[in-house]
C-alpha cells in the first residue's frame, strides 16, 4: 500500500502542479485550465452523454477495424508461410509497403468510404493489417519443420497441423504483432476522427477545441489517453493468459 | 515451405511488384471504378514525375522529412538522456517510472489540438508533436539497455581509474547501443506517421497538408501520387536506419554473426 503510494507519488505531484500553475497565474488558465476545472467539465460531458455517445462510437469503429485486420492478417500470414508460390508473390509486396507511414492512407480511405464510419474503420483496418500479417508470417515460419513433418507422418490432416501446431507455435509472435496493431489502431482512429467526421472522441476533442471550450477539450484528451492505456493493460493480461501453457 | 536461392527470390520479388502495378493499371482502366476512386498507376506516376520536375513535390517532401527528423532528433536525444539517468539515478527513475509507463501506451496523437493551443499551427508545433511521440520508445529502450550493462565491465573500468564521465560515454552508452538503436528504429516510423498527421490537422505546406488539400478538391491523382512518394520515402528512411545500425554496431556480435 505504502509502496504503491510512493510509486505513484510523481503523478500526484504532476497533478498538483497542473492545478496550481494556472491558479497562481504562472500559466494562462485558457492554455492550461486547472485540473479541477477539467474534472468538473469531464463530469458534465459524462452526464450529458457526450463521452458515452462518442466513446462508444470510437470503440466500435476501432474494434471493427482491428478485428477485421486480425482475422484477415492471420489468414494471409499463414497462407504466405504455407504456400511457397503465394509466399514469393505476397511477401515482397508486404515488405515494400510495411514501412509506409500508415497515416498517409487516411485521405484515400476518405475518398473511398466518405466522411462517416466507413473511412474510420478502413483506416484502422489498413493500418493494422501489415503488422499482423508480418508477425504471423514470421511466427509461422519459425516453427520447426520436423514438428510439422512428424505430425503429418502421424496422420494429421493439414487443417489439424494448422490448428494444433502452426497457430499455437506462432502465437507469441502473433500476440506481439497484435499489440503493435492495437497501439496503431488508436493512432489511426483518433487521427481520422480529428480530421473529418461528426462523431467519435477525436471529433469531440477537435469540436471542443475549435469552440474554445478548453477544459472540456483537456477532459476529452485525457479520456482518450485513458482508453488507450487501459486497452493496452487489458491486452497484456489477455496475452499472459493466452501464453500460460508455455512454461 | 521450400527455401529458394536469394537471387531467384529477389527477382521474383520484383516480378510480384510489377504484377501488382499491372493489376492496378488494368483495374483502373477497366472502368469498374471511376477515375475519382481509382486513378490508374500510369496517371498517378505521371503526376508524380510532373510534381517532382516542378519542384513542388520535393519541397513538400523535404518539409515533411525535415519536421519528422527534427522532432525525431529532439525526442531521441531527450529519450537517451532520460533513459540513461533513469537507469543510473534512483531518484530520476522514481520520478519518471510511472510517467513513462502511462505515457508509452497512451495514444498521444490526441494531443494535437493541445499542441495547436500551446504552440500554434506552424513548424514549432509540428516538430514538438513529433518529439513528444518519439520520446517514449527511446526512453524505455535506453533504460532497458543501460540497466543490462555488464556489472563486471563497469567495475573493471572503474578500478582502472575511469572517471564517471568516461564510464558513461565509453562503457554505458556504447554497451547499451543495440537496445538504444532498437528504440530509435521503433521511434522513426512513429515520427513519420505523426509528422504527416500533424500536417494534415494543422495545414500548411508539407506532404500531409498537400494530401488533405488534394483530397478536398477531389484530386485523386494528386492523392495517389502523394502516397507513392510517401511510400518510397518511408521505405528509404527505414532502410537507411538498418544500414546505419549495421555500420554503428560493426563491433557487436549481432552484426558479426549475421
Amino acid at each position: 500500500m505504502k509502496a504503491a503510494a510512493l510509486r505513484y507519488l510523481p503523478l500526484v505531484l504532476l497533478a498538483i502542479v497542473w492545478e496550481l500553475a494556472p491558479r497562481l497565474h504562472l500559466v494562462d488558465a485558457s492554455a492550461l485550465p486547472p485540473l479541477t476545472a477539467v474534472a468538473r467539465s469531464w463530469f458534465s460531458l459524462l452526464v450529458d452523454g457526450d463521452i458515452l455517445f462518442n466513446g462508444v462510437s470510437s470503440l466500435l469503429n476501432l474494434l471493427y477495424g482491428l478485428i477485421g485486420a486480425i482475422v484477415v492478417g492471420i489468414a494471409l500470414g499463414v497462407l504466405m508461410a504455407w504456400y511457397p508460390t503465394f509466399d514469393v508473390f505476397a511477401t515482397p509486396l508486404v515488405r515494400i509497403s510495411y514501412p509506409m507511414p500508415k497515416s498517409a492512407l487516411i485521405p484515400v480511405m476518405i475518398l473511398w468510404f466518405g466522411l462517416g464510419a466507413g473511412s474510420k474503420i478502413a483506416s484502422v483496418f489498413m493500418g493494422c493489417l501489415l503488422p499482423v500479417i508480418l508477425s504471423t508470417y514470421n511466427g509461422a515460419r519459425g516453427i520447426e519443420q520436423t514438428m510439422i513433418w512428424s505430425a503429418r507422418a502421424l496422420g494429421a490432416s493439414r487443417w489439424q497441423v494448422l490448428r494444433e501446431i502452426v497457430l499455437p507455435g506462432a502465437m507469441p509472435e502473433i500476440l506481439a504483432g497484435v499489440r503493435n496493431a492495437l497501439a496503431l489502431s488508436f493512432i489511426l482512429l483518433v487521427a481520422a476522427e480529428l480530421l473529418v467526421g461528426q462523431r467519435g472522441m477525436g471529433y469531440l476533442i477537435s469540436f471542443l477545441g475549435d469552440g474554445g471550450v478548453y477544459d472540456g477539450m483537456f477532459a476529452a484528451v485525457l479520456t482518450v489517453s485513458a482508453f488507450g492505456f487501459f486497452a493496452d493493460r487489458c491486452y497484456l493480461l489477455f496475452m499472459r493468459w493466452m501464453l500460460q501453457w508455455r512454461e | 515451405m521450400a527455401r529458394m536461392n536469394p537471387i531467384g527470390r529477389n527477382l521474383l520479388g520484383w516480378v510480384s511488384v510489377v504484377v501488382f502495378l499491372a493489376a492496378w493499371e488494368i483495374l483502373a482502366r477497366s472502368h469498374v471504378f471511376t477515375e475519382f476512386l481509382l486513378p490508374s498507376f500510369s496517371a498517378s506516376f505521371e503526376r508524380l514525375v510532373e510534381d517532382t520536375l516542378s519542384g513542388e513535390l520535393l519541397r513538400n517532401l523535404g518539409l515533411t522529412l525535415l519536421r519528422a527528423f527534427a522532432g525525431f532528433a529532439m525526442g531521441a536525444v531527450a529519450g537517451v538522456v532520460i533513459g540513461v539517468c533513469m537507469a543510473r539515478m534512483p531518484l530520476v527513475r522514481w520520478f519518471f517510472d510511472p510517467i513513462v509507463s502511462i505515457g508509452l501506451p497512451m495514444p498521444k496523437i490526441a494531443f494535437i489540438p493541445v499542441f495547436i493551443l500551446w504552440f500554434g499551427v506552424f513548424d514549432e508545433s509540428k516538430i514538438l508533436m513529433v518529439a513528444f511521440n518519439a520520446l517514449f520508445p527511446v526512453v524505455v529502450a535506453t533504460m532497458a539497455g543501460a540497466e543490462a550493462v555488464d556489472r563486471v565491465m563497469i567495475w573493471s573500468a572503474r578500478s582502472l581509474g575511469a572517471s564517471p564521465r568516461r564510464l558513461l560515454f565509453e562503457i554505458a552508452i556504447p554497451a547499451a547501443l543495440p537496445e538504444i538503436f532498437t528504440g530509435l528504429q521503433i521511434a522513426m516510423p512513429i515520427a513519420l506517421i505523426v509528422a504527416i498527421v500533424s500536417e494534415m490537422a494543422m495545414g500548411g505546406e508539407g506532404l500531409g497538408g498537400a494530401l488533405m488539400t488534394q483530397m478536398r478538391f477531389a484530386d485523386s491523382r494528386g492523392v495517389f501520387s502523394g502516397i507513392l512518394a510517401i511510400g518510397i520515402a518511408g521505405s528509404l528512411v527505414v532502410k537507411a536506419m538498418e544500414l546505419i545500425r549495421r555500420r554503428l554496431l560493426v563491433w557487436h556480435q549481432e552484426t558479426q554473426s549475421g
